[in-house]
């Protein structure tokens, strides 16, 4: 398939190629980050991820509406304001879940899974009486569209860059709250031992209460940031929930970097193939892949070794 | 003489939404008596019309109407609804069916096909609807098709499609794929001499489909022509950075493109973002309508092409009327698309032929249909075939980055159409 091309041709489309890997790999780690908290750190598994992230990427439209109307000179601007507060909305939904619902099941995790179906219904149906069933377009300002024309042949999407810069940040504040702040060590010690925590007088109500927080308020920025290269609708939330857990599930779930390493090989082997055969095949060998690594390691990728 | 008859009660039809406006404002109370009243109940006998045990009554006939309101498909599927309640509200307001006010059953589908066939038979069997409104998936089509057969109901079936189907229970208002593909095809090839196409698709039953007719054309009809690229994508796939490269080394002179759902808007967004400029590079898509453009953002896909038999923009008496008393009703910032537009079809054509059968019966009402004409279409005109698709226009529409389609090309006649497509399968 390459005969036909110009050396110069071709770096081109690799290099285009490899930035597609790495957006791929951004979104991938962004996604997966919140659930990588509450999954991974708390052992809820939380079915309504992908919904917290749309609530994100309603806020962010719901937002950009607002500023068309009354800060139209402010809009180039507006997706700093939209990603706060999506984090916001999200984050204290999640607060308000955790209380009423997530705090009666920490005993009983797998009845977590059931429980945030039922949620994910429930806010699916309500977006959906609230915004209406039709998808609703976030307009974008000027300057996030296009691509940055690195040399005559190679164009990079600005939207992937974005993705790609938040994506960093977020992931460092992530590590330092969970591994280096002392509230980042209270929650490892309610994981580890609730009632030992409890003991030493840690608030383990608290803890939780924030930790969720937190999880459903970076899926809400990851919802507001895929705006830009993905559908805001009702649903739209079901079409990131598969690729997460998959993330989260492959890196070995209470680990960070396991999620960041999973989140890599996926996208690579994910966007490599992609270029080489249809998309459907490229998906059906990257399952299959996965599939046969975690019976050799059920644990996932990075386990956490812990004295049984 | 049926034609004749028609384009006078549109005209009355679509005085409705006006009526209800006066009614609601007291200064204009007077007016309102000026207005044509209908009045039920004057029709031909009810032993007559109905010998089946269909829900009628003196006054009042019973069809259904069977969308997803909830779920996946919900998106879709609205415009549909809102199409059919207006094509309902409209007739009522021009005197009914053989004097009979239309009363609906509305069930909701909620996106899952066993569902779809459950609420038909209720439709059917406790409700006894003279006719169906419904359905937009293929799936949920064949899934309603055996229990359409069984109790002998009939379902006017609004959405483009890939073919291979026929019944006598079903009327399919909206295009077969030939009638979608071919003409869009030839268009493209002549006017902008392409050559070389990449077909691109979702992953089931109507994107492949329309895909091999589109190979099949593009390799044995268009002279010089070929395929340089076929793939298709899962449903819900929101990456396509790694194929938009495979675009650009290949450089097709076409991107045929039937990506549907929440995939169509990841895929437009990724296609701008990396530099593709629509003014230069041609897309033709056939899955994209006004109402996904909504999604998309205008200026996402600004430039690209759209083969549809309706557009929201096409400049009629019809469709001024249509579109008027369609945003009355459903409010200003609705947009009609393709499908919208087909689904409206569906009570129409079912009270033309219902007139000319001078039954409600179904088989009467089946065996009457070929021949149907319907002269107030937003569409333009449309006939029914004796396959019991409809014979209309194809058209080429190009987006604008308000979210319309401009119109660029239409077909000069009616197009054919054939779900059984010789030397295409």
């Amino acid at each position: 398939m390459f005969g036909d091309y110009s050396i110069g041709d071709l770096g081109a489309i690799f290099a285009m190629q490899g930035f597609a890997g790495l957006i791929l790999f951004s979104v991938y780690v962004l996604m997966a980050l919140g659930l990588a908290i509450i999954f991974g750190q708390m052992g809820v598994i939380n079915m309504a991820h992908g919904e917290f992230m749309i609530l994100g990427a309603y806020v962010t439209w719901m937002t950009s509406n607002a500023f068309q109307s009354f800060l139209p000179a402010l809009f180039p601007g507006y997706f700093f304001v939209a990603m706060a507060l999506a984090f916001i909305a999200s984050g204290s939904l999640g607060m308000l879940v955790e209380w009423a619902m997530i705090r009666r099941l920490y005993k009983r995790p797998l009845d977590t899974l059931l429980a945030t179906w039922g949620l994910s219904l429930i806010l699916q149906q309500a977006y959906r009486s609230v915004f209406g069933a039709r998808e609703v377009g976030v307009e974008l300002p000027e300057w996030m569209m296009g691509s940055w024309q690195a040399t005559d042949a190679i164009q990079i999407p600005i939207n992937g860059m974005f993705v790609m810069c938040l994506t960093i940040l977020i992931t460092i504040v992530v590590a330092y709250v969970l591994f280096l702040s002392r509230w980042g060590r209270q929650v490892r010690a309610v994981v580890q031992n609730r009632v030992m925590a409890g003991a030493v007088g840690i608030n383990t109500e608290k803890v939780d209460r924030y930790t969720f927080g937190l999880g459903c308020g970076i899926a809400g920025v990851a919802g507001s940031a895929f705006t830009m290269i993905g559908s805001t609708g009702p649903t739209a939330g079901q079409l990131y929930i598969v690729d997460t857990f998959l993330v989260v599930v492959f890196g070995g779930a209470a680990s960070l970097l396991g999620t960041i390493a999973s989140a890599f090989t996926i996208s690579q082997a994910q966007s490599t193939m992609e270029f080489f055969m249809s998309g459907s095949m490229a998906k059906v060998l990257t399952l299959l892949a996965i599939v046969a690594i975690l019976m050799m390691r059920p644990q996932g990728l990075f386990a956490l070794k812990v004295r049984k | 003489m049926n034609g004749v008859l028609m384009s006078d009660e549109t005209e009355k039809g679509l005085k409705s939404p006006l009526r209800r406006q006066l009614l609601m404002g007291m200064a204009a109370l007077p007016a309102l008596t000026m207005l044509p009243r209908p009045s039920f109940g004057a029709g031909p006998a009810t032993s007559a019309v109905n010998t089946t045990g269909l829900a009628v009554t003196d006054s009042e006939v019973t069809v259904g109407i069977l969308h997803s309101v909830t779920g996946t498909m919900a998106i879709s599927e609205t415009g549909s609804v809102q199409a059919e309640k207006l094509a309902i509200e409209q007739i009522n307001a021009a005197g009914g069916v053989l004097g009979r006010k239309i009363k609906y059953i509305q069930e909701d589908g909620a996106s899952d096909w066993p569902t779809f066939a459950e609420k038909a038979k209720k439709l059917l069997v406790n409700d006894k609807c003279a006719a169906v409104m419904g359905c937009w998936t293929s799936a949920s089509r064949k899934a309603v098709l055996p229990v359409f057969e069984q109790y002998n109901g009939m379902l006017y079936y609004p959405t483009f499609y890939e073919g291979l189907e026929q019944s006598k229970n079903v009327i399919y208002t909206g295009q077969e794929a030939t009638q979608q593909i071919i003409a869009g095809l030839d268009w493209v090839n002549k006017t902008k001499g392409a050559k070389t196409f990449y077909l691109l698709g979702s992953d089931y039953i109507w994107p492949r489909t329309s895909n091999k007719i589109a190979r099949k054309h593009i390799e044995g009809h268009l002279q010089g022509a070929k395929v340089v690229g076929e793939e298709y994508f899962p449903l819900g796939h929101t990456q396509f950075n790694s194929v938009i490269n495979k675009i650009k080394l290949t450089k097709p002179d076409v991107i045929y493109a039937i990506i549907v759902g929440g995939s169509n808007v990841a895929f437009y967004k990724q296609l701008k973002a990396a530099g593709i400029d629509m003014s230069k590079q041609t897309l033709l898509t056939i899955s994209v309508t006004e109402d996904e453009i909504d999604g998309i953002g205008g200026e996402n896909i600004a430039g690209a092409y759209a083969c549809m038999k309706y557009f929201q923009s096409l400049d009629n008496a019809n469709n001024k009327a249509f579109v008027s008393a369609f945003k009355k009703m459903w409010g200003e910032k609705t947009v009609i698309g393709d499908v919208t537009q087909a689904a409206y079809l569906g009570p129409w054509l079912w009270k033309l032929t219902v007139e000319k059968a001078g039954s409600f019966d179904v088989d009467k009402v089946a065996a009457a249909s070929p021949g149907i004409e319907f002269k107030g279409a937003p569409e333009g005109y449309v006939r029914i075939h004796e396959n019991h698709h409809l014979w209309s226009k194809t058209r080429v529409g190009r987006a604008k980055a308000d979210g319309q389609y401009e119109l660029i090309y239409e077909t000069a006649d009616l197009v054919e159409p054939d779900p059984f497509p010789k030397g295409y399968q």
